[in-house]
């Protein structure tokens, strides 16, 4: 269902402004959504100085250094630091990014920061992907298959391997699932970009059995068919993919299977 | 792991904060002048029935809707016509499976926008 406004207790209050870092010539301001589940208070906007001359050129160098240095209680998500886990993906400057391939010299202005957009808070920039991530293991993300088991491998060639570039380069970091408003309103039940990309990337793999099967669970008003080619999701993905273009390709098969 | 908060978590801000790409906007201008066609042809609806009704009745509808009031309202809705259709036409390309690149969809923008503009322009230089 679409609801424009935010329920009672995620309206965002005017947070605190933490001291500039004494003798920097160079600051850069952040304003960080905050949010703490121990003290009852509603989500906040804080206000952050970070000292650009001792700082790295991505947002997360920006976090870790005012987590080291201003406020250790900021909260984030943050692994590999180079685009290959998708833990830090986060809203940065009003689109869906990685922290840690997203350089600061790319926003104009104050760097704001925010958890990805219509998702449960755990704490500041972390969200809840527990129906992000049960979504994803619905659409069965691994090899179906009803002939015996080869000795060795399932063999594959390799034009039919090249249908799974840029697929299988997908890391779950949300980006696009939450930057798609039919996602917003629905995704209790649409399936969202990423879940989709990922089914698509079963359906067409040329070792897998279960193409009829998999069809078969997406035919649904809202799995679906709640994309409406917004392409947000194509737009944000850190990665460079195109789930709409999976999406549309799922569609046009629904389509050919019938006709 | 423990988890005594479930419940209680709030929502992460969306619409609000989300910057909207060009093509999300068209996107949602799309249902938005779908929508509008509706009163829209409602009321061509109401002129003709008028004029199939009596003169009087039709000079009453006729005068409404070529007052400066009606004008603006029937140019809005024929360019939510031409909009409508230029970008029905995207979203059939968009159906077959083209067009997805990020460079192609920015200019398909521009060209449904353009496009919507100039079917408005000629149709009233036209009538």
């Amino acid at each position: 269902m679409v609801q424009l406004t935010l329920p009672k207790n995620s309206q965002i209050r005017v947070g605190k402004t933490w001291p500039k870092p004494e003798g920097a010539k160079n600051l850069r301001t952040f304003r960080i959504y905050r949010w703490n589940p121990d003290d009852g208070e509603n989500p906040r906007v804080d206000t952050y100085f970070v000292d650009m001359d001792s700082c790295g050129p991505m947002v997360l160098d920006a976090l870790i250094k005012i987590k080291n240095e201003i406020d250790p209680t900021l909260t984030f998500r943050r692994s590999c630091r180079e685009g290959i886990c998708g833990s830090c993906a986060m809203n940065i400057d009003g689109g869906n990014e990685l922290a840690c391939i997203f350089g600061m010299d790319e926003v104009k202005g104050d760097v704001r920061i925010y958890p990805l957009p219509h998702m449960p808070v755990v704490k500041d920039l972390v969200p809840d992907l527990t129906h992000f991530y049960a979504q994803h293991a619905s659409i069965q993300p691994w090899l179906e298959t009803k002939s015996n088991t080869p000795a060795k491998e399932w063999k594959q060639s390799i034009e039919d391997r090249e249908k799974l570039d840029g697929l299988y380069e997908c890391v779950m970091c949300a980006c696009c699932s939450t930057s798609c408003p039919s996602y917003w309103w629905n995704g209790d039940r649409y399936l969202g970009p990423a879940a989709l990309l990922h089914a698509y990337r079963w359906i067409i793999d040329s070792r897998d059995e279960a193409t009829g099967e998999r069809l078969d669970d997406l035919h649904d008003p809202f799995k679906l068919y709640r994309c409406h080619t917004i392409m947000n999701c194509a737009k944000t993905c850190p990665k460079g993919l195109n789930p709409a273009k999976a999406i549309a390709e799922i569609k046009k098969m629904m389509v050919e299977r019938v006709v | 792991m423990a988890d005594v908060n479930r419940g209680n978590r709030p929502l992460s801000p969306h619409l609000t904060i989300y910057r909207l790409p060009l093509t999300a906007r068209l996107s949602i201008l799309h249902r938005i002048t779908g929508m509008a066609l509706v009163p829209g042809t409602v009321l061509v609806v109401w002129w003709f029935v008028a004029g199939a009704w009596s003169a009087a009745h039709f000079a009453t509808v006729d005068w409404l809707l070529s007052s400066w009031l009606g004008l603006v309202v029937m140019m809005l809705s024929l360019w939510a016509l031409c909009y409508h259709f230029c970008n029905g036409i995207r979203h059939l390309v968009w159906d077959m499976g083209r067009n997805f690149d990020l460079e192609a969809t920015q200019r398909a923008n521009y060209i449904v926008i353009g496009a919507s503009v100039v079917l408005t322009l000629i149709t009233i230089i036209i009538v």
